[in-house]
């Protein structure tokens, strides 16, 4: 059967504005909602779509994270998904140990496929999907904006620095998405009903012979430093004069 | 005793990207710092001779090999690994050039990343930005490790050029280079305009430009200044702009000395992008947009009359 791995990442929501703890422990997540990454929500409509297209027959959506990830996972099945893997893990999960735990799914499932975000909106690393494709020692095709899938290849432009760049990668690859790539679907409450019966695994990272490491210890947390409220000018003619005036123009 | 750190050029196979005198910039701050650069190309003549003119480079690398014509990650990743042996830090710019490979060289080196290193505190403690930039962590990793890292170059002032060049040597490798991942294109577009990443002034544009056609307004005033120009997400999601001029959180991030935003409201995802620039100008219509919060001088009014009144003003 071909089959998609979607991976995702249970994050503090988008609209959360962020506090860091007076003591520099951490940052404010209780009672603070929680959501799929954005970006792993593009990578599972876009496994969605391949599917509907009939480029897949299944997709699964698999996490590394705590068991609360659970609301995650049924959202994402609500959206369509076939099946969910929730590998259990407390504490930070650095993205080499997520890899890891990817790449013992990718192993067990033998997907086509596997696409994950291109970055978690918390830690902003930007490393699982790449990391996973190295261990897999598979193709990588990472910030994609379009996904074309033909006789065991993919299709991949990627929105790199100088603008848009085409890759032709073999067949099973890890993908990794950047915001262009599709506009997740919402779901229907007749789905999230449908979502309750569908199957959710939950494995123990040892259980699927993951050594936990932490090799990256976060010893501090600050907020950054803010700016400055600065100053108003009327008009062009003033705003060019203060710009000299700060030597910021000759 | 010195610790070895071994970079990662970007280049386009002529030209050394500035990204890579950031990252010898973030390398420098690190005591005792033996500095070699890796220059993975086709031919590397060329460019190793620019990063040989860096100043606190030690050593340059040329790591050659006829697949590496165009930069992909699988298949520089085995030849970096090849040559990272012996090295405690081995960093990569955080374009996304760097973005895409570092972490492959960190999963065949069976190590951990630090990504988006905005100061060394030393080789094993840096600090970087989480949650958009609103969040700063300190990182320490376990002593012993060998630590792969990418530098956002918005953080660090390019290495200058040195009085002396730095030897040139052709590391001999020998790596398994897969031909599973191929190059197919790349649309770049070439532009006389100074480099969006790099440049000291940039004019960006947000949604209030309205049109493609409007936001043509920008490049005139752009060129009157010497800028880059930018967009806001919002601009290039409503096709204003091609994706590659996107600054923020998910596209670039940059330190100008000034930072022009016309029409644009100011989103989280945005201003992360602007955080280290020297002086921030915002010229909006509504005096409550949040761009106002951080911006050093502020223009309240209609961008369409003032755009051309600055154009008209620089001109004389």
């Amino acid at each position: 059967m071909k089959r998609i791995l979607v991976g995702i990442k249970r994050v503090v929501d988008y609209n959360v504005r962020i506090r860091v703890k007076p003591d520099g422990s951490g940052v404010v997540t209780d009672g603070v909602k929680m959501s799929i990454n954005p970006f792993d929500e593009i990578a599972l409509e876009e496994a969605l779509r391949i599917k509907e297209r009939g480029g897949a027959e299944e997709v699964i959506v698999a996490t590394v994270g705590p068991a609360d990830t659970q609301p995650q996972l049924r959202n994402a099945l609500a959206m369509g998904a076939d099946r969910a893997i929730l590998v259990q893990a407390d504490g930070a999960v650095e993205p080499a140990v997520a890899a890891r735990a990817l790449l013992k799914l990718a192993e067990r499932e033998q997907p086509s496929l596997v696409i994950l975000g291109k970055q978690a909106i918390d830690d902003d690393n930007s490393q699982t999907g790449q990391m996973l494709a190295a261990l897999w020692g598979r193709p990588q095709a990472t910030f994609a904006s379009k996904v074309e899938l033909a006789d065991g290849k993919a299709r991949v432009t990627r929105e790199v620095d100088a603008g848009l760049e085409t890759l032709e990668v073999d067949l099973p690859a890890v993908i990794t998405t950047d915001l262009r790539l599709n506009e997740p679907r919402y779901v229907k409450l007749p789905e999230i009903m449908k979502a309750k019966k569908k199957p959710l695994e939950t494995l123990a990272l040892a259980a699927l012979g993951v050594e936990v490491r932490q090799r990256l210890k976060a010893v501090r947390f600050e907020p950054p430093p803010q700016r400055q409220k600065g100053i108003k000018v009327k008009d062009a003619a003033e705003l060019l004069e203060v710009l000299k005036k700060k030597g910021v123009l000759a | 005793m010195s610790t070895r750190i071994l970079i990662v050029a970007e280049h386009d196979g002529t030209r050394l990207n500035p990204s890579t005198a950031k990252c010898v910039a973030c390398a420098r701050t690190i005591a005792d710092a033996d500095i070699t650069v890796a220059v993975c190309a086709a031919n590397a003549a060329t460019v190793a001779t620019q990063a040989a003119q860096l100043q606190g480079v030690a050593c340059v690398l040329k790591v050659e090999n006829a697949a590496n014509e165009h930069p992909l990650a699988a298949v520089l990743a085995p030849q970096i690994v090849a040559v990272a042996q012996g090295y405690a830090l081995v960093l990569g710019p955080s374009t996304t050039f760097g973005k895409d490979l570092m972490p492959r060289v960190a999963a065949l080196l069976d190590t951990v990343q630090v990504s988006d290193i905005m100061a060394a505190e030393s080789a094993t403690r840096f600090r970087r930005p989480i949650y958009a930039g609103n969040a700063i962590v300190t990182v320490e990793v376990e002593s012993g490790v060998q630590v792969v890292g990418t530098v956002r170059i918005a953080s660090f002032e390019a290495a200058p050029t040195a009085s002396s060049a730095a030897p040139i040597e052709s590391a001999q490798v020998q790596a398994d280079i897969p031909t599973h991942t191929r190059f197919v294109s790349v649309s770049a577009a070439r532009s006389d305009r100074p480099d969006l990443q790099t440049a000291a002034r940039v004019i960006s544009g947000g949604r209030a430009l309205a049109s493609a056609e409007g936001f043509q307004i920008l490049y005139k005033l752009a060129d009157k200044l010497g800028a880059a120009v930018g967009a806001s997400r919002a601009a290039v999601d409503a096709g204003y702009a091609p994706n590659e001029l996107q600054v923020g959180q998910t596209g670039k991030i940059i330190a100008p000395e000034l930072y022009v935003a016309i029409g644009i409201s100011g989103a989280i995802q945005h201003l992360t992008g602007i955080k280290d620039a020297r002086t921030i100008v915002a010229i909006n219509k509504d005096a409550e947009a949040p761009i106002f919060e951080v911006a050093d001088i502020g223009l309240v009014g209609d961008l369409f009359q003032i755009v051309p009144e600055l154009e008209r003003l620089l001109g004389s």
